[in-house]
């Protein structure tokens, strides 16, 4: 897969739903390079910064966007790992901080 | 488990993922202050092996969450570069 293609495909699906890439577009390729070597690896693309099963259904909630994105965005400006930020961080109206994990310790095995 | 390119005695331990990329900035980051280090791809492991260091993590860091960094002692949870000075006494 053509990674810009697929930065250009994600950002056209995220943006107007109010969450936008990183800035870092460094950080953004490194992480865009992961989750199309786990679809590769588990068979979905389950987030780069957590660990995955290996189960779809197990991990269904790290399936990027992760089920955790819309509160670590609301409440801190990005996602765990840092894919997509606020419209606020985006415009650098606001400084990212570190963002917690959310995942239940249960779900990581 | 895998190792800086010696055997000298690290002060410090990442346990990490291969893909994330906090996990690669906190192995930057402790390079590039010169800091031996080992760290530990979780995402790597198969099987007893992972189980266990899962369970090791667990035990430093409830929430089992990478980079969960170790330094004399102290654990850093998430790629925190004020806590990882600090516990280097930098």
């Amino acid at each position: 897969m053509d990674i810009k293609a697929f930065y250009e495909k994600l950002r056209k699906i995220h943006e107007p739903k109010g969450y936008y890439f990183n800035k870092d577009l460094d950080l953004v390729y490194e992480l865009l390079d992961s989750l199309i070597n786990n679809k590769g690896l588990y068979d979905y693309m389950a987030c780069p910064c957590r660990l995955a099963c290996g189960d779809k259904e197990a991990d269904k909630d790290i399936i990027c966007p992760c089920e955790y994105r819309e509160a670590d965005v609301k409440e801190y400006g990005a996602c765990f790992c840092g894919l997509y930020v606020s419209e606020s961080l985006h415009e650098g109206e606001k400084v990212g901080e570190y963002v917690p994990e959310r995942r239940p310790p249960e779900k990581i095995f | 488990m895998s190792e800086t390119d010696n055997d000298r005695e690290s002060c410090a331990t990442i346990y990490s993922l291969s893909t994330c990329s906090h996990c690669r900035a906190a192995k930057r980051f402790l390079s590039e202050c010169s800091v031996e280090y080992n760290f530990i791809d979780v995402d790597c492991l198969k099987g007893d092996e992972r189980k266990a260091i899962v369970a090791d993590i667990k035990k430093m860091n409830p929430r089992c969450s990478f980079p969960t960094i170790v330094i004399n002692e102290t654990v850093i949870v998430g790629f925190q570069e004020d806590e990882i000075k600090e516990a280097l006494g930098l």
